[in-house]
């Protein structure tokens, strides 16, 4: 059973750490939102799994999958909501120089 | 004190030092918006974390929970706020 956690909690390590990188990296803010609404909520997700597994059956895993269950509600929307507030106030999509 | 967990912890102390980069250095008010999102988030896993770092876990998980609905409802809260700017936002 520890080796099933270990391998959910290091790879939601994983997306943990591309979704960093990649808010450092991609271009413009419609492509960040991608880092912060899918790698952050699956590496958050995995994570979270990992350590209800390590944790075993007790109420304290139960807490774990509540704040799982939020997290993949509520990190989506809230990324929605930034990116649809950007597009309504005006800022453009970037594209590459040669695609014009 | 669990040292596998402490060092999972350190990693995830140092994955959110990384957007802060971008809080501070956005080109727009978005990026940092949504860059203080994902330093939310993490920090609701770190102090998962740090529960089972130092195997106190059933008084840091409520922690985390009210952690979490307190960034959900910031990052609403901005989204619903520059909505109605627009055209002012740069």
């Amino acid at each position: 059973m520890i080796f099933l956690s270990a391998i959910f909690i290091f790879a939601g390590l994983f997306f943990l750490a591309v979704s960093s990188i990649g808010v450092l990296r991609l271009p413009d803010f419609y492509s960040r939102t991608h880092a912060v609404g899918k790698a952050e909520t699956l590496g958050a997700i995995l994570l979270l799994t990992g350590l209800a597994i390590y944790h075993g059956w007790e109420v304290c895993s139960l807490k774990l999958l509540i704040i799982l269950l939020f997290i993949a509600l509520a990190n989506p929307t809230a990324t929605h909501v930034i990116a649809r507030a950007a597009l309504r106030s005006g800022l453009i999509p970037w594209r590459r120089e040669d695609s014009k | 004190m669990n040292l596998p967990f402490l060092a999972i912890a350190i990693f995830v102390g140092f994955l959110i030092a990384l957007p802060l980069y971008r809080v501070a250095v956005g080109p727009t008010v978005f990026d940092r918006v949504i860059g203080a999102g994902l330093i939310g988030t993490k920090s609701v896993l770190l102090l998962v974390l740090i529960g089972f770092a130092y195997q106190r876990i059933d008084m840091f998980i409520d922690l985390a929970i009210a952690y979490g609905l307190l960034n959900f409802i910031g990052t609403i809260a901005a989204g619903r706020y520059l909505e109605r700017q627009q055209g002012k936002v740069k």
